[in-house]
């Protein structure tokens, strides 16, 4: 069994985000960049069932510019066995990925195909569920148990009532929670292994996908600024303040 | 669980100036040496924080094409200011009549957090291994006592010392000569001048601890290339200290403070001297209508050549300022830092390859410009240990008059954890409240560092006798570490009436204050995991 997994570089989760002064984005000069964590979880997960006897290769895949092959790198640090690295510039909306992978699924014709349950720079939550419906194939997303059986997959989503069981038939696409697993270290020995794994290129124009956004983003601006608290002596003042000032009753 | 070890002919300690700088001229000499670096941040540069006006001297004699390597050097200094602060008032100095020391106008207003990227991209392309997130804690020694090599930190310990489930046994390193470059005050790098006694016949070393914060500025009040130095207010004539302000690209201007860490009242907090710094009328007009975007504080060396150890030992050597080349009254360690390192490198491959002893290192180092530099400068932090104004007219004589050359050498004569007097014999110190445009509180400073540590990990400030802070350190000096400390990690907190020491490892910014300014010694500060620690971008 072939496991694909996707990967997308992001801004380090502990990095303040920083507005550009024109609105046209975020700041991404010399900050620091990070897979996204989720990602991470899928990584682990796929390498996890690797070990189990379940799988016999893992393949990390990502879609970006030059650099984005870092996190390629870091998923044949942790146990993947190959990468692709599927070159593309500027933003690349969630349906530009979804196709690319598409076409890399038919060509690697993988059993399973794991990515986080969604990106902590857009927080968008599509991707997995457009290579679903592009694929045709079943789709569990917000894992936080899978367990492989016999053509099947055995998912607990984490949904807002609580825990959901799901059976699916495999091939299936599946998206990860943070609480899946915890992802373990990248050992030096193991990043020293990873320079050698072979990492293929190529463009998003060779698979014959037009990344070119469709969405049309107008501006990017911080989010207002909280104002100070204040307290108030009486339920009557309370009540008063927020009809008249909150307008919330 | 045994450690894998792996083998290089030399591995080096600390992806900074002088580390990097060891990397590339290594390979330069002989592209078949096997060279590691390890850098406990989570990628080149997150730790780095430095002024910077940089001088490329170094730069230079390493990289000649530098300006064809799209380096991130390109501010040119195109105006000199130096301002004395009174309390309201400023008296500008004419920059003629500085000592030759403090002129910049072959200089480059640059971030050091960038020159770092950019030299360890260099190293890189000539086939230096460069390991970011990972620490060397440990020093390994050869049965003859000579460094072997370093182990670099297990990952996946809790806070109790227990191995978790994602435990990572840490490597050994082992080299032919190892090199560290931890910056000042490395945590091997004081094991080692201990070991060896390298610090033997020489002064105490001396600190000072360096702030630094981003502001984008209005237009209008921006001058590329400006740079500006201020000495005064709001200091004491008896505390050590001055500022700058830089103006760098993209509207930006870089702002800092440095404060001697041979002060006397423990109730000084640089943190606050600092922000009430930026409240002085010639300060607040740069800054205001601007917005704050970077913050962060590093400990930096301030002993000069008085207080440099030797710098080589059986196996290894000592670059940059983990042994102390900063040259203070220029403001400025990175281009000596990286000389050290190409010096330390050409001593490495007479050592590999010839054979020679690593002492040849001090031969080299003392034919060298940075000796000439250091050793002009030697007399001017010491003298104002007699007060600012003394200190200004001695080093205007010994500076400008005899440039460097007088007969005799002062003394520095104490380290800086003795310095401090009884909190009963020094008054209070009221610092004006933060306004939260101009001057900000410790927790919203140390949020724009994006420092974090991984939860559920062992504490890495170590107290050598946990009742102290508070049976000794409280009653005595009021507990200095609440304020000396830039990243607010260590509290006092009433429990039942009781008093409690608080340490908030998690927000260390790895600055190493503690371990140099407490005053029983009794912090030490080893390495967190690894890619713990601040985000730095362009400090």
């Amino acid at each position: 069994m072939k496991i694909l997994v996707a990967v997308k570089r992001v801004i380090d989760y502990n990095v303040q985000i920083r507005v550009k002064e024109d609105g046209t984005g975020v700041v991404t000069d010399n900050v620091k960049m990070s897979t996204n964590p989720p990602d991470d979880n899928a990584i682990e997960e796929a390498v996890k069932i690797k070990e189990s006897g379940k799988a016999t290769e893992v393949i990390a895949v990502t879609v970006g510019e030059e650099k984005a092959q870092e996190t390629v790198r870091k998923a044949l640090a942790v146990g993947a066995d190959r990468g692709i690295h599927v070159k593309a510039e500027g933003i690349i909306e969630p349906i530009a990925v979804s196709k690319i992978l598409q076409k890399i699924v038919e060509k690697e014709k993988p059993d399973l195909v794991f990515m986080g349950k969604q990106a902590i720079d857009d927080d968008c939550n599509q991707t997995g569920q457009m290579l679903s419906a592009l694929l045709n194939w079943p789709q569990a997303t917000f894992a936080s148990k899978i367990e492989v059986k016999d053509g099947k997959l055995e998912v607990i989503r984490e949904i807002d009532e609580g825990l959901e069981t799901i059976e699916i038939n495999t091939p299936a696409i599946v998206t990860c929670d943070l609480r899946l697993n915890e992802p373990r270290y990248a050992s030096l020995p193991n990043i020293m292994k990873a320079k050698k794994k072979p990492i293929e290129q190529m463009n998003a124009s060779d698979l014959g996908v037009d990344t070119a956004p469709k969405i049309q983003q107008i501006k990017v601006e911080e989010p207002p600024k909280r104002k100070a608290g204040i307290k108030v002596s009486s339920v009557a003042e309370l009540v008063q303040k927020l009809k008249n000032e909150a307008k919330v009753i | 669980m045994a450690r894998e070890s792996m083998e290089y002919d030399v591995v080096i300690i600390g992806g900074g100036p002088s580390g990097l700088s060891t990397a590339i001229k290594l390979k330069q000499l002989d592209p078949n040496l096997n060279v590691c670096l390890l850098e406990k941040a989570s990628e080149i540069g997150a730790h780095i924080l430095s002024g910077n006006v940089f001088e490329t001297r170094a730069l230079d004699e390493l990289l000649p094409n530098w300006k064809e390597l799209n380096s991130p050097i390109k501010t040119k200094v195109s105006k000199e200011k130096f301002l004395f602060l009174g309390k309201r008032k400023s008296l500008s100095w004419p920059t003629w009549l500085l000592p030759k020391v403090q002129q910049n106008h072959n200089n480059y207003i640059i971030s050091l957090a960038n020159l770092c990227r950019w030299l360890a991209e260099q190293a890189e392309t000539l086939g230096v291994e460069i390991f970011p997130g990972f620490p060397a804690s440990e020093i390994l020694y050869n049965e003859d006592g000579s460094v072997k090599g370093v182990a670099t930190q297990d990952m996946g310990i809790d806070k109790e010392g227990n191995q978790k489930d994602s435990f990572e046994p840490g490597i050994e390193l082992l080299g032919k000569v190892t090199v560290f470059a931890e910056g000042c005050r490395g945590h091997l790098g004081k094991q080692l001048i201990e070991k060896f006694n390298l610090s033997k016949n020489k002064d105490p070393q001396q600190y000072g601890i360096g702030f630094k914060e981003i502001w984008e500025i209005e237009d209008k009040n921006h001058e590329e290339g400006m740079v500006m130095h201020t000495a005064g207010w709001p200091l004491d004539n008896n505390t050590y200290g001055g500022s700058f302000v830089y103006h760098a690209e993209n509207k930006q201007v870089f702002l800092g403070y440095v404060i001697g860490l041979d002060y006397k009242n423990p109730y000084l907090s640089p943190y606050d001297e600092f922000q009430r710094f930026k409240t002085h009328p010639a300060i607040k007009k740069i800054v205001e209508g601007g917005k704050r975007i970077s913050y962060g504080a590093r400990a930096l060396i301030e002993g000069g050549l008085q207080s440099l150890p030797q710098m080589f030992m059986p196996g290894a050597l000592l670059v940059g300022c983990d042994a102390g080349t900063l040259n203070m009254p220029k403001i400025k360690g990175s281009h000596t830092a990286m000389k050290s390192g190409m010096i330390a490198a050409e001593t490495i491959f007479e050592n590999i390859k010839e054979n020679k002893n690593l002492s040849i290192y001090e031969e080299k180092f003392k034919k060298s410009w940075v000796y000439e530099e250091l050793h002009a400068a030697r007399n001017v932090k010491p003298s104002f240990s007699w007060g600012l104004m003394l200190g200004i007219i001695f080093t205007g004589i010994d500076q400008i008059l005899f440039k460097g050359k007088l007969p005799f050498t002062l003394k520095h004569k104490h380290a800086d954890h003795e310095t401090l007097k009884p909190a009963n014999e020094m008054s209070k110190i009221d610092y004006p409240k933060y306004d939260n445009v101009i001057t900000f509180d410790k927790t919203s400073s140390v949020y724009l560092t994006g420092t974090n540590h991984a939860e559920n990990q062992p504490v890495h400030l170590k107290l050598k006798d946990p009742n102290l802070p508070i049976s000794y350190t409280l009653e005595k000096f009021d507990e200095p570490a609440q304020r000396y400390c830039p990243a607010g990690v260590y509290e006092v907190q009433k429990e039942n009436d009781q008093n409690k020491f608080v340490i908030n490892s998690q927000n260390c910014i790895h600055c190493k204050t503690c371990d140099i300014k407490e005053p029983s010694q009794n912090i030490t500060w080893v390495t967190p995991e690894g890619s713990g620690g601040p985000k730095y971008g362009n400090m």
